[in-house]
């Protein structure tokens, strides 16, 4: 796993934004980016090279789910890893991210054990696919 | 309702005496009758008025009738009163976390801090050469047993930094929360509104719509139900069924 890696955390709470920073430098990941919602996030997406998109999922402006979607459709991020962060929890949510082509899903409130562990996975089944 | 004929018959006189008189061009005449009907269709809407103002105030008082004024209902209240029990059970619950860490901290903090102290003059007093080699010895030992101990708290620091870190997580799951319970009040609101534009005799026919997000948001342990999972585990065993 490359801990250079550019990543795009989304959420619409500043507070979780920088849990979520805090959390990634202390796994040591330096290089995080932030956006507010997934209309903010899609335009940097596009421009921006990101090697991993962790997003929330209930947020004003575009939702995480239709950014995962918007991500999978367009055929320069189609293989873009998306972790999903998320206070959902309805069963029904967690099927559709994952018909949506999610990575990793993770429900709030979290560990920082289990960010971890779920980066670690989602890398780890990158690279075995390969 | 047994004054509808004689409604309808005293509006199909009226009507006919105001064709009469827009046919003889007596537009004094026809203007009060134009009023006369208006103000007999009011009595109508007074009616209805009263009927929802009493079908809102019986759901608001009572919780159990359900007279089609809005989408509220009773459990929705209920569950407004269980979302903020909530907000405050984690409000509390990442104070409680955050300030339990701090506390534990205090001690070592403050022993480390007079051990440097007196260190530094231990040293001082080296460097100038004051120092027997026994005493020598001595400082030595001191010297060694504050760096292992500096050496393990910084890795009981940086835990604990990380744990205050993710108490802050409170703020994100409340705020949802919060703002499921302000859409409720809105749309009590606009209940209440739409009793206000009835009484203005306007009677509005716009169907009151629940502004409640389609999304869940934060689960509330005392409204969970088996269509949602409570915890990373059940999130991980749902998506390893379908193949993750």
């Amino acid at each position: 796993m490359n801990k250079d890696m550019k990543i795009l955390v989304v959420d619409d709470f500043s507070t979780m934004r920088r849990i979520i920073k805090n959390l990634l430098r202390d796994l040591g990941f330096n290089n995080t980016h932030e956006a507010d919602d997934g209309n903010t996030a899609l335009p940097m997406l596009q421009s921006g090279h990101y090697d991993f998109l962790v997003t929330d999922w209930n947020m004003p402006g575009m939702q995480g789910i239709d950014l995962l979607r918007a991500v999978r459709a367009d055929p320069n991020m189609a293989t873009l890893p998306v972790l999903l962060v998320t206070a959902e929890s309805k069963k029904d949510q967690i099927v559709m991210a994952a018909e949506a082509g999610v990575n990793g899903y993770i429900v709030k409130p979290f560990t920082a054990a289990t960010l971890e562990e779920k980066i670690k996975k989602i890398f780890e089944r990158i690279e075995a696919s390969k | 309702m047994s004054d509808n004929s004689n409604v309808d018959d005293k509006s199909l006189s009226l009507a006919k005496e105001l064709v009469v008189a827009l046919e003889a061009n007596e537009s004094d005449k026809a203007n009060h009758l134009i009023s006369a009907i208006a103000e007999h269709n009011d009595a109508g809407i007074f009616k209805e008025v009263g009927k929802i103002t009493r079908g809102l105030h019986d759901k608001l008082v009572s919780f159990e009738s359900d007279l089609g004024v809005s989408d509220i209902d009773e459990s929705e209240i209920h569950d407004a009163k269980l979302r903020l029990s909530y907000v405050i059970e984690k409000t509390s619950e990442a104070a409680d976390q955050t300030l339990t860490i701090i506390e534990s901290f205090m001690p070592s903090i403050d022993r480390q801090g007079k051990e440097s102290e007196s260190l530094i003059n231990e040293w001082q007093k080296f460097t100038g050469k004051e120092l027997s080699a026994d005493e020598f010895r001595c400082l030595a030992k001191r010297v060694t047993d504050y760096l292992n101990e500096s050496n393990a708290l910084n890795a009981d620091y940086k835990a604990g930094l990380n744990e205050i870190i993710v108490a802050q997580g409170f703020q994100d799951i409340t705020g949802q929360i919060i703002k499921k319970v302000i859409n409720l009040v809105q749309e009590v609101e606009d209940s209440l509104v739409r009793v206000i534009k009835c009484t203005g005799g306007e009677k509005s026919t716009r169907k009151i719509t629940s502004s409640i997000d389609e999304l869940e948001g934060p689960v509330v342990p005392s409204l969970k139900t088996n269509e949602f999972v409570s915890n990373q585990d059940e999130v991980d065993d749902l998506l390893s069924s379908l193949g993750f």
